[in-house]
């Protein structure tokens, strides 16, 4: 349940007057709870946890972890071929 | 960066050391990425009882099969739990005989639920550490609002700071430092572990979940190691703040109030659960729904309470990989994905000398 990728907030709205969005993980996409963040904007990015945002993350930390995600990939495929 | 970091333990690491990493999910990566086989050997790496649905107890999951038999149940939960042996059966088995079990994302999910079917009573099984505490307390909370009468929750939610005091003050505690889960600091901060890091002079380091923030954190155990530090650091400070998130925290606090918890496999520990407060008494499942005379059967071979505690790994289990697979798991540490078995069975080939 514990995912350390950051995501994009794209849209904020409300399920039974609690404050959701639909976040974008480089492409797929989940909708979430936002009550804990409740300075969140749309094109924020935040941490999820089971459904649940956690934490609010800047555009560079979440770039650079978005990039280092990609520099492990790439050394697993290198590994496995 | 990631050899960096491993070369950076190798060259900081002089003798051997007990790590234990709390969190399933840590387990989990560290066994998918292999990098348990890249660190030094003179690092043993104990994986931890933190696995949600590993350490439900087996009452929980009794009363939650007995629940979700009623007749007028709709009864919703993480995907996991649905295989997770009880003394008889499981809810996939409840399912299977015509219950309405449905997997849900999150509790506020089945809140919806209990909206669009007010002539069914809607029960979410509240599972987890301090992460899927906020979302669970939000459901609540709601549904009072709302004055919602058809939903409620099975709770059996968990802490980990009184976790970890009962394996350091265990007479048979190896543990010498903790990873501490990322995610859970992000929500109660790590004011929490500081007495712990002291009284049993311990180095704690608030780990995150991806290859390189595992690494950083084991790097920074081991120096707090190397030089006797017993101190409280953040590998993770991009998502942990030292007072963790306040909004969420008030959540937890308004829903929930603390008391003693049962951990399968594990036994009793004292202050270390969280149950809804007199105020929402009425949203607690086993008070709407009596369940109590409940008679649990735990599977006679699984070890997997030795396993929860860090005193045994999986493969010193006789019937890991043979009767027990992640099909057909005998206990709750072959279901989850976080569990150190079913991470074992899937990742850890060589580890059982095979
Ligand atoms: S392998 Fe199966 S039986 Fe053995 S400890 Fe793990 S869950 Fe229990």
């Amino acid at each position: 349940m514990c995912l350390g990728i950051p995501g994009k907030i794209i849209k904020i709205y409300e399920i039974e007057h609690t404050k959701m969005g639909r976040i974008d993980f480089s492409g797929v996409k989940l909708d979430v709870c936002l009550e804990a963040i409740p300075e969140a904007e749309v094109d924020d990015y935040v941490i999820v946890h089971a459904g649940f945002a956690i934490s609010r993350l800047s555009e560079d930390e979440a770039n650079e972890t978005l990039s280092l995600l990609k520099e492990i990939e790439d050394i697993n495929l290198r590994d496995n071929n | 960066m990631v050899q960096k970091a491993i070369q950076e333990i190798n060259k900081t690491v002089s003798q051997k050391w007990s790590i234990m990493e709390i969190c399933g999910g840590q387990t989990h990566a560290f066994m998918q990425y292999g990098l348990n086989e890249m660190l030094p050997e003179e690092i043993n790496l104990i994986h931890g009882p933190g696995c949600p649905v590993c350490v439900t107890s087996l009452e929980l999951v009794d009363k939650a099969i007995a629940i979700a038999s009623h007749k007028d149940v709709i009864f919703t939960s993480y995907g996991d739990m649905l295989r997770v042996p009880g003394s008889e059966g499981d809810l996939f088995s409840v399912r299977a005989a015509g219950g309405d079990v449905r997997v849900v994302y999150s509790p506020i999910e089945a809140l919806k639920i209990a909206v669009n079917n007010p002539d069914k009573q809607v029960v979410f099984f509240g599972i987890g550490f301090e992460t899927t505490a906020p979302a669970n307390a939000i459901s609540v909370i709601k549904a009072h609002e709302r004055g919602l009468d058809n939903y409620s929750m099975l709770v059996s939610h968990v802490r980990v700071p009184p976790a970890i005091h009962a394996i350091l003050g265990s007479p048979n505690n190896k543990v010498q430092g903790f990873l501490a889960a990322g995610h859970v600091c992000a929500i109660m901060g790590i004011d929490e572990y500081k007495p712990i890091a002291e009284k049993y002079g311990v180095p704690i380091s608030v780990t995150g979940f991806e290859p390189l923030d595992l690494l950083l954190g084991i790097l920074q155990t081991v120096q707090m190691l190397e030089k006797g530090q017993f101190q409280v650091k953040n590998a993770y400070p991009r998502v942990v703040r030292d007072e963790g998130n306040l909004q969420a925290k008030k959540f937890i606090s308004k829903a929930f109030i603390e008391c003693d918890r049962q951990w399968r496999g594990i036994g009793l520990i004292p202050m270390s659960g969280w149950k809804l407060r007199k105020e929402y008494q009425s949203f607690d499942a086993e008070f709407r729904f009596n369940v109590e005379n409940i008679q649990t059967k735990e599977s006679e071979i699984c070890i997997s309470g030795l396993i929860l505690q860090g005193q045994k790994k999986p493969y010193e289990c006789p019937a890991f990989r043979s009767i027990c697979t992640p099909q057909n798991p005998l206990g709750a540490t072959m279901v989850s994905s976080e569990g150190a078995c079913a991470a074992y069975y899937r990742y850890g080939k060589d580890l059982n000398g095979q």
